[in-house]
This record gives structure tokens, sequence and C-alpha cells, in this order.
């Protein structure tokens, strides 16, 4: 097998023609989950993610499985905004194509419960929102040129409250909700189909030093029910389904409540 | 255009309706603005193809993640000498365009496809055949002269003595050495607008096959109809259709059928049903059954006869139900046409038959041709006959099919057969550096290196057998 930077992707032809993802915040958790998931559907896939190592074990890994190159790696910091265009434009030559675009990249820095610390907020929107919207704006405008594609935007339940422990975290994530919902609403017209996924706690790197986690998940559950919903065409959906009835509930707790819990 | 958006981006499908990827999509109004494109292209690190009709059943017109060049609308006619039959033109003209300007002096293009719609540099990339092809050769036999804008940004002009490397490479080049800017073509002189035609039964695959050769002398175009859902005895059995030029003074009335309208298709059928709505009624026979029971019936009623038929409707039989590809659904066709050397045809398209039988995967058409081999460096001509079949795609029959054609390509390469660029969709790298030889190959790789050093010339046919080759 040639590295993982290196791979040519198979050609479409009409008796193959093939189903090609981009999926940005591959290297572990969700993510990688997801790639496993995907190259089990057969899709070929461009993976992205800072951490080279991680990235390049994980398309070697997914390229052994399937016996032939599925997954290319492409080394990339989703906060370098500029560079994003170029780099999508590449892709789709390499790929001949992309029929899915995920963006999992996700980080949380809690500051602690009485503190405030603008440069971890930063990094978070940075990382969370902005690289978000540095992808998903061409992904959108591509899309809608081509009149097809799925767009996936990995949020969170936390993106629902405001909570006492993370404010930036969730105020990355209600962005990127609401930011997709909108996209949702711009895009269904061209039969370009978005789903913004709200996992609830879920078994990565991200729950590291978390307290109070209850039905916590590993990451290749959720990245089947992500799968479910991606081939079932659905709008939202939360991982587990559970957490839908339980933010429900959050959602309606009165403000005059929900300040007084700290979580 | 200055700059590439993800606003160009379209999906750009092949005639097939079996593929459809995604390109930037240039419509150009002038070869004034080829130039511009290449240094785009250039910046940006993207290829182009220059795409005409797009009427190749595979991705030769195709060019995923990259930016295609539709020169449809470059289609002036820049000089017409009557008295001569020399014409040359910008690569957008289209068969139609010129053989109505050329056809009331008198003339008629000396190779044309079977549809209309295709552009001459469309036809001069794939260097096309006709019905013709054992007598007057491919397209680019009939060239004088070319001109092209390589991607160097170097302008040459080509004929068979002056840069005859570069004509016959460029020519069924598909499209990857240069972009034509002009061609020069000798028109064949005709003394009717009518072709006395011959057409005759054959019950199998030897009479099918003897009778086309045996018939080549005297006709100036054979072309055969297979039924390639037969089986057994009748394996290979069809129609064969023979046409002749009129001789001079034949034609009594020939200032009348030497013009345009005379020619043109009737638009309806039986006079009653337009013609555009036809291939809804096709779509319910295009299925195995169907398809045996209409091509029974279509060989049970046909008879020998002799009768006279415009050019326009013996040659441009795909343009006579449009939109005919349409009734295969909604996962298209796709075509697999082979070459083989006349001794080896009888035997190899039985066993191909035979096998499609087995896997339930027949052919919907057949068509049979006679060919002879010619100079140009990727030819797919061989001394013998070609057959070109159309499979139906459906969602099920994906693998199957491509595991039976890859087996088709197996049996013609022991034969010592050809495959046609425009045509066929899973020829491999291996299969082309078996047919063609690593000589050509690495002939060609060095005329496109000399031509595209960057190699901003590309297709998903190009990258597909010779960027792994």
């Amino acid at each position: 097998m040639p590295e993982s930077t290196d791979i040519s992707f198979q050609h479409s032809t009409p008796l193959d023609p093939g189903r090609k993802a981009i999926l940005v915040g591959a290297s572990s958790g969700i993510g990688a989950a997801l790639a496993h998931q995907l190259a089990d559907q057969g899709y070929s896939l461009a993976l992205l993610a800072r951490r080279i190592d991680m990235l390049n074990s994980l398309c070697d890994e997914i390229n052994q499985k399937a016996g032939k190159p599925l997954a290319r790696a492409y080394p990339h910091d989703v906060c370098d905004y500029d560079t994003v265009p170029a780099l999508l434009q590449t892709i789709l030559a390499d790929l001949g194509g992309v029929d899915l675009f995920i963006y999992n990249s996700g980080i949380s820095l809690p500051a602690g419960l009485k503190k405030f610390d603008f440069d971890k907020d930063r990094r978070t929107l940075e990382v969370n929102f902005l690289g978000a919207l540095a992808w998903l704006n061409p992904v959108a405008a591509m899309f809608q040129s081509l009149e097809s594609g799925q767009i996936v935007g990995i949020s969170s339940v936390a993106g629902e409250r405001g909570r006492v422990g993370n404010p930036s975290y969730n105020a990355s994530k209600a962005a990127l909700t609401s930011y997709l919902e909108a996209l949702r609403n711009r895009l269904t017209r061209f039969g370009v189909h978005v789903l913004t996924v709200k996992p609830g706690f879920v078994d990565t790197s991200l729950l590291a030093g978390a307290k109070k986690t209850f039905w916590v998940i590993p990451a290749e559950q959720a990245a089947r029910d992500i799968w479910k919903a991606i081939r079932n065409h659905k709008q939202d959906i939360y991982t587990p389904a559970r957490w839908r009835w339980v933010m429900l509930i959050i959602r309606n707790i009165p403000s005059f409540i929900f300040r007084k819990m700290v979580f | 255009m200055t700059k590439i958006s993800f606003e160009d981006l379209q999906l750009v499908e092949n005639f097939g309706h079996s593929l459809s990827l995604p390109s930037y999509y240039f419509k150009l109004e002038g070869l004034d603005d080829v130039k511009p494109v290449l240094k785009i292209a250039r910046e940006e690190g993207l290829t182009i193809n220059v795409r005409g009709a797009g009427r190749s059943y595979n991705d030769a017109a195709l060019n995923a993640g990259g930016i295609i060049l539709d020169l449809q609308a470059v289609n002036h006619i820049l000089e017409w000498q009557p008295e001569i039959g020399l014409i040359r033109c910008e690569p957008g003209v289209t068969l139609k365009q010129l053989w109505q300007h050329v056809l009331p002096a008198g003339w008629w293009p000396p190779v044309v496809s079977g549809t209309m719609t295709t552009t001459l540099g469309g036809c001069l990339g794939m260097n096309i055949h006709g019905k013709n092809n054992y007598k007057a050769g491919t397209i680019g036999e009939h060239v004088l002269e070319f001109t092209a804008l390589l991607p160097t940004g170097a302008e040459v002009t080509c004929s068979p003595q002056k840069n005859g490397d570069l004509f016959r490479a460029m020519v069924g080049g598909l499209g990857m050495l240069g972009i034509f800017t002009s061609i020069t073509l000798q028109m064949k002189r005709m003394y009717s607008g009518l072709l006395e035609v011959k057409a005759w039964n054959v019950p199998d695959m030897k009479v099918h096959l003897d009778d086309i050769d045996a018939h080549k002398e005297e006709a100036d175009y054979i072309v055969g109809w297979m039924d390639c859902t037969a089986r057994g005895r009748a394996l290979g059995r069809g129609q064969l259709h023979q046409a002749n030029y009129l001789p001079e003074g034949e034609d009594l009335d020939s200032a009348r059928t030497l013009q345009v309208d005379y020619q043109t298709l009737p638009s309806k059928f039986f006079g009653l049903v337009p013609k555009s709505i036809l291939h809804y009624f096709m779509s319910p026979f295009m299925n195995n059954p169907g398809t045996r029971m209409v091509n029974t019936a279509k060989f049970l009623v046909g008879r020998n006869k002799t009768f006279r038929q415009s050019h326009a409707s013996f040659h441009f039989l795909l343009d006579y139900v449009p939109d005919w590809e349409l009734s295969y659904g909604r996962q298209g066709l796709i075509q697999h046409q082979s070459f083989l050397p006349k001794d080896a045809a009888l035997q190899t398209w039985t066993e191909m038959l035979a096998l499609s039988h087995r896997c339930s995967l027949p052919a919907y058409l057949g068509v049979t041709k006679r060919h002879r081999p010619d100079a140009f460096l990727l030819s797919h001509a061989v001394n013998g006959y070609s057959l070109a079949m159309d499979f139906k795609i459906t969602s099920g029959n994906r693998s199957q099919l491509a595991a039976m054609l890859q087996e088709f390509d197996n049996l013609v390469l022991q034969a010592g057969g050809r495959f046609y660029f425009a045509k066929n969709s899973e020829t491999r790298p291996e299969t082309a550096l078996a047919f063609l030889g690593q000589e050509t190959i690495t002939k060609f790789r060095a005329l496109k290196k000399r031509c595209d050093p960057e190699n901003l010339l590309a297709s998903d046919l190009y990258r597909r057998v010779f960027e792994c080759a």
C-alpha cells in the first residue's frame, strides 16, 4: 500500500460509480468510528485531522481491512481557514466527486466553574464553530451548484442550554446547531440534505476528566446511529436516541430553576 | 472568467446516462477564451477536458473535479469551397451543420457517426468511423489539415505530411494532446440525396458475418443489426443493410433530393405520434422478455427489400428516436464494442453471446460493421468486424455485468481484438496495454509530455486507462 497521504482513489465507472465522503476531524473518537463505518459501506474517504500520525494509522487500518485504497489522509488544522477552499478543490479532484461531507472537529476546554478564560473560549469557538463555517460555506456552495449531496454536522446536546460548567462549548454547539438548521432551510430546495447530530455522552477524549457522566456510549455506537440517519436522510438525531426526550425536559426547565443547577 | 468558483460546478453526464461527475463547467464563446482558461487551470492545479456534444457512452467527455470546456458554441464554418468540396470548420461544428452546409452543393461528409449531433472536434478526438469504414477508413483519413492549440501555448498545424506523428496521435488522441482550433476536411461528391438501400435477413452468426464480407466490395456502406437475444441455431441472426451512392444521372430529381428539407427526419411516427415521446413507450420493453419479443418480431417481419432512402435517414439511426437512451431507465446503459480480426469474430462473438445468455444479461441492441486497419496511433480498427452491444444497467446487475464485460475483454484480447475508447466504459489499463502494445503507449506518453508537460488536459477516460498503465 502507498503512503496514506499519497493514495489514488478508485475511479468512478458506470458499473462502479462509488460513493465519496470528506470527514473533517477524523483521527479519533466519533470521527474515527465514522470513518470505519463509512469504509464498511464502501465509501472512498478523504480523512482530515491535525494529528497526522493517528490519521495515518487510521487510513492504514481501513485500507488493509478493505484490501484496496479507500481512505487517504489530509493533514489539516481547521483553524487554517484560508486554506480550506483550495484544499476542498484538491480533494474534489482527488476523490472525483463528493457525496457526503461530515464536520466532526470539536474540542471542549472548560475553564472551571468560577473562572473565565478568553483564550480557551476563543480556541473552542475557532475549532467548533469558525472551522465549521470555513468548511460548510464552500461545501454548501458546492452542493448547491451540484444540486445534490449530504452535509452532516456533529453538534451536541450541549448546544441546547447554556450551562454553568462550559459556557463557550455550549455557545459553540448552539451556534453550530443553528447554522446547520439555516443551511438545511437554504439547501433542501436544491436537493441537498443536512443532518444535525446531537450526541450525548460518548466515550471519547472529549469526555476525559468529565464528571457526572451517564449513559456513556462507545463511539462505534454513535457512528452506527449517525450512519443510519445518513442512510435514512434524517434531519437531526440524538445519539443515543433517548436524549431527545431528556433534552425536551431540559429545554423546558424554567430559568429560575436552571440557573440554580450546577452541571 | 478570471477565477474558479464552486458555483461553477455542475454534474456532467455521459451519453449513456450511467455516470455523472462534478466539474467546473465553462461554455466558451470563442477560441480566444481558451488561453485564459489554461492559465487558470495552471494556477489552480486543475485539469481541463474539452467537451463537444458529449455523445461518448463512457467517461471520455467527463472530468471529475476538473474543468470542462464546452466548445459547442465555437461552431463557425470558416471556409467552404463548393467547387472542390473542401471545408474548414471550427471544432464545435456538428455533423448536422456540416452535411446541411455541403449537401445542396452536391457533397456529403465522407465519414459520419450514427448520430449527427456530434461535433467535429469530438469526432476527430475519437477518430470516428461510419458504416463505410472498410472502404473510407476513419474520419481522420479525410482530414487534410488541422490547427491546434497545445497546452504549452504553442499553435501547431498538422497534416499527414506536416507534423505527421502529431497528426496521427491527435486524431484519436482523446483530446489529451491539444485543442483543435480548425479542421479542414475533404467532402465526398454526391449526385443524389438518396442512397440505394438493400435489406435482408441473416439467420445466424456465420451467415451474418459471411454476408457482410461478401457484399463489402459492392456496397458503399454496410451495417448489421444483430438480435443478441436469439439463442441456439439462431444465435447471431439479424438484418443487414447495404447502401450505395447513386451514380450521376440516376436520380432525375437530384435538385430536390439534395435539399436539406428533403433529408429532414420526420418528427412523427406513422405521421401521428410525436417521436419525442416514443422513448416512454419503449421503456416497458427494456427487459429480457420484452426485448426478446420485440427483436423476434423485428426479425420475423424483416423482408428482403430494396428501396431508396435519404442520406440522413440511412446514416443517423440514433437520431431517429430522440432521447432513445432514456428508455433504458434511471441507471442508464453501457456499450461494449469489440473489434475482431476477420477469422476470429465468429467463434469469439458466439462465445460472448452464449456467455451473456448464461448470465441472463443479453444485449438489447447489437450492431455489426466491417473495418479496415488504419495508421492512427491509438487505433481501434482491425481487418475484420466490430460488434457494439448495449446493456441496460440496473441497481442489481452492476457487479455481474462488470464481471461479464471483463470476461468479454479477455476473450477479445485472446482473439487479437481491439476496443474503441469512445464506447467502452470498463476498459482497464492492462487491456489497453495488451491491444495497443507498450511501444504505442510509450509513444503516446512521450507526445503527451511534449505537448502537455504539465498534464493540463485530462479526462476520466484518460485517468482510468492511461494514468495507471
